[in-house]
Parts: structure tokens; C-alpha cells; sequence
């Protein structure tokens, strides 16, 4: 019997329309928008001004703060700009504006594709050179890469997963980068293993992918005869189901362990990383390339060419959606990331971030909204809730605006995944209504946290 | 049989009549020493239990007001002066009388000043739509309009303006208890003094965006540039964060500012009179040219005494 996560979670139809296509290179865009934040945690603080020079490759933001990130000029031109721009919901943010001229890299970046597969021995370097690559976890939270490898003091890791399921219907970003980069993802899942020292690691594929499974052992036997650093690697075949790829679904479905309310993997001695952060990680310590570019699912049933792009950080949706033969005619709405927890678009004009997953158009009847019914506690979100929370319920004290009921019901445990939304047969936006309600919540626990600091 | 219900009522009413001397004696030893004022002060609230004072209804709040020294911090903004009077007097206490308070919605964006850029068909609430994203007009930082002061008001005097798309405050029925500026998640309702004869002057918009962008969103936008600022006398106006604000307090209400406004963001409400606002800029170029000849005059004269005196160029100081 293949493994999953014990509680709840939907079935919905994987239509990864887009696993065929190869990983194919989006030519430069003429103009490219970096925002500042990119990551979660305290923005990055620009290290450039209007009018230099950059090089692809050289850092022109550093972290604000501990939990922060380097960013990287994508692409080689001269800055025009630094200011608000609209994101991808319309809000303002920082960014920085470069006009390209040519491509010229920094020194030292290898651009070819030879594999390196010797792994040096100092882990502090290593650790270095993750945090100067500016490698944020690239499976959707964008959480700083060399924090998470840091462990507190007195926490034991056991286990290194690598997240391969991608769970969410459409995109194939990641799967395609299992079955074409399979190599340099198993190398930089033997970096972030020996960074943790760890014995065991785990890549986690769900077995719709029955391809990068196979791929991915190849490559593990063929590596474990050049160098023993990759033993104790393994892949592991998860059943399809939806939200596996969450971080504390996949620590169940691989380890048999949960992650205790207000938790951190690590109280269960568990990192999680995505595939593409291994890649990240593998580009940034043996090519010293830090992340400029991320693969992008361009997908959707009414999109007349499916892609997998290789785009630089910053480009803007546009061009993509250009260069792929434009907008489709009968496309209602676009999102950014997976129908489950992807957010609809509402500037095309908006630039890709590192985190930036796929672009999906949906068409008018796919996007529909049922008119909502009352609830007649089924127990329907009850059940498909990953988390074991009473979508139901906090529905229902979310609307009556009972915050502390809510805090008591665990709301902040919510992972947004969706599934009571996609469950409920009376189309209530359970989701939409919790959200807030969780950073209500969220937002008064950090205050009581920060008041008990004060004193 | 008879003796049989004469010694049931007998041992009924034996027992009755012990247990209600239990209950006397128990509740003299724990009675609760209440100051009989509460009760008094309740009386005289208006029993809304809105929240508006900050507790949790008209008890509460008499309450507060009974054991609090003063009343200095505890004022009722639905009752008002009236109601704070009879407080004060139950209590013997002095009240500060506060100017009446009405909700103002900061917000032009009606859907001609600022068309919308994408269709929102999710679930019709602000707090939602917010927890989204910037809303689906390009400004974001205006009105979402989907309602939630209105669900918020317990006196009924907001409603959506089919029209416009913005809500209105009716201002008979506004108590200032202040429910709507704590639902709206764009924080566009302030509260305001009502003014004399409910006149009063706002800047209609609380957009932060630089001049070009805001303008490109909404035609009705504070560009932030700064001329109400300059035309003021009286100091009321400050620009802060590309977005203009009147300071109520200080407000004369001579509608100068209003005149000026490049992009009609400044509003006057209540005046009996509409604005003519060629004859306001004609009074203000006088002004501005009788000032500039004074300073003319002041630096020649500056010039040709010995011992120059500290001269005042700013127009604001010649003015005053």
C-alpha cells in the first residue's frame, strides 16, 4: 500500500496538461521589475542606486533583517528605477527596474552544464554560499533557505524530505525539473543532507509521476557508486492526493508523524525542502549561481501552447503571455500558482518572483462561483481538512467576528489548502471567510507574544 | 385523605418558609455592595450597547464611569452632551462638552471617477476581498464597496449608493460610535466634527500613491500636490504620504482650498450657498499679489534703512 497523510485531503483531477513539454528557455525580456520582497520576512534593502551598471548574477538588494533574503540582478543592464509598482494584486511594492543590455554574467558563475558532483566538506561555506545565492524555499512559502538549514540549538534533525509531489493540479514546473535536472537535484539533496548531518533523506514523488520516480533512482544508483555521500538517499512513492505536498502532510505521509499545533517540523526532527530548492541550492554552492531564474508552468485548457519556462526573476507576465502567442480570447481569469491555493491575478503588467510556480488560465466556466446554499452540517470540510480543523465551524465564528472562539478552534493552524472550499456541496466559501479570520488571529498572537517580550 | 394534603401544604410550606430564611441569611452575608449611581447612570444612557464609548455596552460603561475619578475619558458619543450632562450630574462630576462627531467617508471613487480594471466574483465582503487582493479598481487603497460598514452600522444610517458604488452616511441618524471605521479594512471612515449647521470641509481620499499613479486610477484622486496646503491660512491642512488631510480642529471653513483642489478631492459639505469658485481664486490671486508688492516693498525698504530689521518674505506671515 502506498503512503499518505492520515487525515483528510481531496481527489481532484490532476490535469497536468503540460507534463509533456520540455523545460524551454524564455528569451530576456527587454525590461525586467525585481521587487524587494520576495521572500517572507523583513524586505531586502536595495545595495544599488538608479543609473549603475549590473551584471546577471550580482546581489543589488541584502537582507533587512535575520529572516531575509539576498536578491539578484536577473539579467545585465543598467537600473532605471527604484520605486513602487503594482504586484500581482495590485499593491504597491518596491522594486527595481533594469533595462537589459546584452548578458554579461559576473565572474565566477558557471554557466556550463557539467555536472559537479563533489560536495566540499566545510558546511559553514556551504551555508554561506546558500544565503549569499539568495535561495528561498521555492515550494510557495519563499521561506529563507539557509534559516531553515540552521536549526535551533538544541533540536535534532533525523530526516531531510525533499518535496517532489507537487500535489496541485496543472503545474508540471517540477516534475520536469525531476525528470531533466533529476541529477543536480540529487546532488543538492546530498548538500542540504550533509549541511543537516543527517543520515537519512527522503524525495517524496506522488505516484502520478511514475516517470520521475523511476528517473530519479537511475540517477541515485548511478551517483552512489561515484561518491558514497549519496547514501541514504531514497525516493519515496506517495499516493496521489491533495494537499500532499504541504509541509506537514508530507512529513506524515513519509515520516508517520504530526506536527503538533503552533509546531515546527523540526519538533519532530523533520526539514522539508522543495525540488526546486535543491536545485537552487545545487546551483548555488557548486556553480556559485544564485537563483535568477525559476521554471514557470504556463498552462490551462483554453491556452493554446502549454510550456515549461525557464524565466528570469522579474520578468513581466506580459511578455510571457506574449511570447507564447497572447491572451487567449475565452480566458476569465488568471492565476498565479495552482487552482487549489493559487492567486488570481489582477496585473498582468506585475513581474514573476523567485516563487513564482505557473501561470493558469481558466476560462469563464471553469472560474464560476455556484451561488452559496446554507450549511446543513454536512461535515463535508470536516472531513476533507488536512489540518482536522472545523472549517464549518470557524465559518460560522468568523462571520460572528469571535476571535478568541476562533484561536481556540485552531484557526491559525490553517494551511489555506483549500479542500473545505473545493468539499462543500453548498459552495461555501468556507476558504475566503477563514482567511481573515486566521490573520486576525495570527496578528493578536504575535501581539501578546511581542507585549510578553516587552516585559 | 384531607389530613393527608393539610400535612403535605404544612411540611411544604415548613420547608418553603426555612429554606427562604437560608436564602435571606445567605444573601446578606454575601451581598454585593453595588453603588446604587450605576444604576442611576444606566438609567439616563441611551441603551444602545453599540461599543461605541469602548465597553461593552451602557452598563459597562456606567460602570467605568461611576468608579473613574472624572470623566474625562469616558464619554458617550451617541448620547452626546445631553446625555454626558445628566451623567455628570448623577455623578457630580464636570463634563468636557465634545463638538458632535458624524462618520465621513473618505472615498470618491465612484465607478465614473474610477473605472474598475478587473471583474471581483468572489464572496461580498470588504474583509475578504481585502485579505485577497488591492481591490478591482486600480487604486488600492479606495472604497471596495462591498458593504461591510454598512452590515457594520446598528443605527442604520449607512447605505450603498446604487449609483456610485460608495456608501452614504445619513447624518441624522449617525452616532459616531465609530463601528463603521473599525469595519472598514481600507480605513476610508473617519469621524469628523459635524460643524456648525453641519458644515464641514474633508479630503475625499486617502490614496498614497505619487501624483501620476493616483491620478490614473481615479480622476478624483489627492494627487498630493500640495496647493491646498499653500492656500490655507490657517494652518489646517498637512500633506503627508502623497495625501492631503484637514485638521477639523483648525478648519474655518472659508473654502479656499476647495476652490484650488485641482482634482475636486477636497469637499464642502452642507454650505447654503454652492461654491463659486472664480471669485474664491480671484480673492486668493488678490491676496497673493497684495502680499507679494508688502514683501516688495519690505526688502526695498530693507535695503535703503542701515540697520535691517529681520523681514518676514513668507506670504502666510505677512497675511496674519
Amino acid at each position: 500500500m502506498t503512503r499518505t497523510f492520515s487525515m483528510g485531503g481531496v481527489h481532484p483531477s490532476d490535469s497536468k496538461i503540460s507534463r509533456g513539454c520540455a523545460i524551454e528557455v524564455l528569451p530576456t525580456p527587454p525590461t525586467v521589475y525585481i521587487q524587494l520582497s520576495q521572500h517572507i520576512g523583513a524586505p531586502a534593502k536595495p545595495l544599488v542606486a538608479v543609473g549603475d551598471s549590473v551584471k546577471v548574477g550580482q546581489p543589488i538588494a541584502e537582507p533587512g533583517g535575520f529572516v531575509s533574503a539576498y536578491i539578484h540582478s536577473s539579467v545585465s543592464g543598467k537600473v532605471k528605477s527604484i520605486a513602487p509598482r503594482k504586484d500581482l494584486a495590485g499593491n504597491n511594492q518596491m522594486c527595481i527596474e533594469i533595462t537589459v543590455e546584452g548578458d554579461e554574467w559576473m565572474e565566477g558563475i558557471d554557466t556550463s552544464d557539467t555536472l559537479i558532483t563533489d560536495i566540499i566538506d566545510d558546511n559553514k561555506a556551504i551555508l554561506d554560499k546558500i544565503r549569499l545565492g539568495g535561495v528561498v524555499g521555492l515550494g510557495g512559502a519563499t521561506f529563507p533557505t539557509h534559516v531553515k538549514l540552521s536549526p535551533p540549538p538544541g533540536k535534532k534533525c533525523e530526516m531531510l524530505i525533499i518535496n517532489g509531489c507537487e500535489c496541485e493540479p496543472y503545474l508540471t514546473s517540477d516534475f520536469r525539473t525531476l525528470l531533466e535536472k533529476g541529477e543536480q537535484v540529487v546532488v543538492g539533496t546530498a548538500i542540504i543532507k550533509q549541511v543537516l548531518g543527517v543520515d537519512k533523506a527522503t524525495i517524496g514523488i506522488e505516484d502520478n509521476k511514475p516517470e520521475a520516480i523511476a528517473h530519479i533512482n537511475e540517477v541515485l544508483a548511478s551517483l552512489r557508486k561515484v561518491s558514497p555521500k549519496f547514501e541514504g538517499i531514497e525516493v519515496m512513492s506517495l499516493m496521489k492526493k491533495y494537499p500532499e505536498g504541504g509541509e506537514k502532510q508530507l512529513i506524515d505521509a513519509v515520516m508517520g508523524r504530526q506536527v503538533a499545533s503552533g509546531g515546527l517540523p523540526i519538533d519532530v526532527g523533520a526539514v522539508v525542502q522543495n525540488v526546486a530548492t535543491a536545485l537552487a541550492v545545487y546551483d548555488a554552492v557548486q556553480k556559485n549561481k544564485p537563483i535568477i531564474d525559476n521554471s514557470v508552468t504556463v498552462t490551462g485548457e483554453c491556452f493554446p501552447r502549454q510550456a515549461n519556462l525557464l524565466v528570469r526573476v522579474g520578468t513581466p507576465l506580459s511578455y510571457i503571455v506574449d511570447y507564447l502567442g497572447g491572451m487567449p480570447a475565452d480566458a476569465a481569469k488568471v492565476i498565479s500558482g495552482g487552482p487549489m491555493m493559487g492567486r488570481a491575478i489582477a496585473n498582468m503588467d506585475a513581474a514573476t518572483l523567485k516563487g513564482t510556480s505557473a501561470l493558469l488560465f481558466l476560462t469563464e466556466k471553469q472560474t464560476r462561483r455556484e451561488p452559496e446554499g446554507p450549511c446543513i452540517r454536512c461535515g463535508k470540510c470536516a472531513q476533507a481538512c488536512p489540518m482536522g480543523l472545523e472549517p464549518f465551524l470557524l465559518n460560522r465564528l468568523a462571520r460572528a467576528g469571535k476571535v478568541e472562539e476562533l484561536e481556540d478552534n485552531a484557526v491559525q493552524d490553517c494551511i489555506e489548502c483549500g479542500c473545505c472550499l473545493y468539499s462543500c456541496p453548498a459552495h461555501i466559501p468556507l476558504l475566503d471567510i477563514i482567511r481573515p479570520a486566521k490573520g486576525q488571529v495570527i496578528g493578536l498572537i504575535r501581539a501578546r507574544k511581542a507585549a510578553q517580550a516587552a516585559k | 385523605m384531607t389530613t393527608t394534603i393539610i400535612w403535605t401544604i404544612a411540611i411544604i410550606a415548613i420547608l418553603g418558609l426555612v429554606l427562604a430564611v437560608i436564602l435571606y441569611l445567605v444573601a446578606e452575608k454575601f451581598k454585593v455592595e453595588e453603588d446604587p449611581r450605576i444604576d442611576e447612570v444606566e438609567k439616563v444612557m441611551p441603551g444602545a450597547n453599540c461599543g461605541g464609548c469602548g465597553f461593552a455596552g451602557c452598563r459597562a460603561f456606567a460602570d467605568a464611569a461611576v468608579k473613574a475619578p472624572n470623566l474625562d475619558n469616558n464619554y458617550c458619543p451617541v448620547g452626546g452632551n445631553e446625555v454626558m450632562k445628566k451623567v455628570a450630574a448623577i455623578l457630580g462630576y464636570t463634563v468636557q462638552e465634545k463638538a458632535p462627531q458624524v462618520a465621513v467617508v473618505r472615498c470618491n471613487g465612484t465607478c465614473e471617477n474610477r473605472p474598475k480594471v478587473n471583474d471581483y466574483d468572489g464572496f461580498s465582503s470588504c474583509k475578504v476581498k481585502a485579505a485577497l487582493y488591492a481591490g478591482d479598481t486600480g487604486c488600492a487603497y479606495g472604497c471596495l464597496g462591498c458593504g461591510d460598514c454598512v452590515a457594520a452600522c446598528q443605527f442604520g444610517a449607512l447605505s450603498m449608493d446604487p449609483v456610485t458604488g460608495l456608501p452614504v452616511v445619513d447624518q441624522e441618524k449617525c452616532t459616531a460610535c465609530g463601528a463603521c471605521t473599525k469595519a472598514c479594512p481600507k480605513g476610508i471612515i473617519e469621524l469628523r466634527a459635524k460643524g456648525p449647521r453641519g458644515m464641514r470641509m474633508y479630503v475625499s481620499c486617502v490614496n498614497k500613491d505619487k501624483g501620476p499613479a493616483a491620478k490614473k486610477a481615479c480622476a478624483a484622486a489627492c494627487i498630493g500636490c500640495g496647493i491646498c496646503q499653500k492656500t490655507c491660512t490657517h494652518d489646517a491642512i498637512t500633506v503627508e504620504n502623497n495625501v492631503a488631510y484637514i485638521d477639523y480642529s483648525k478648519c474655518k471653513l472659508c473654502r479656499e482650498c476647495e476652490a484650488m483642489c485641482p482634482t475636486g478631492a477636497i469637499h464642502g459639505v452642507n454650505f447654503p450657498k454652492p461654491l463659486d469658485k472664480d471669485a474664491v481664486k480671484a480673492r486668493i490671486q488678490e491676496r497673493n499679489r497684495k502680499a507679494k508688492e508688502a514683501a516688495a516693498a519690505a526688502a526695498a525698504a530693507a535695503k535703503e534703512a542701515p540697520a535691517p530689521a529681520p523681514v518676514a518674505t513668507q506670504n502666510k506671515e505677512e497675511k496674519a
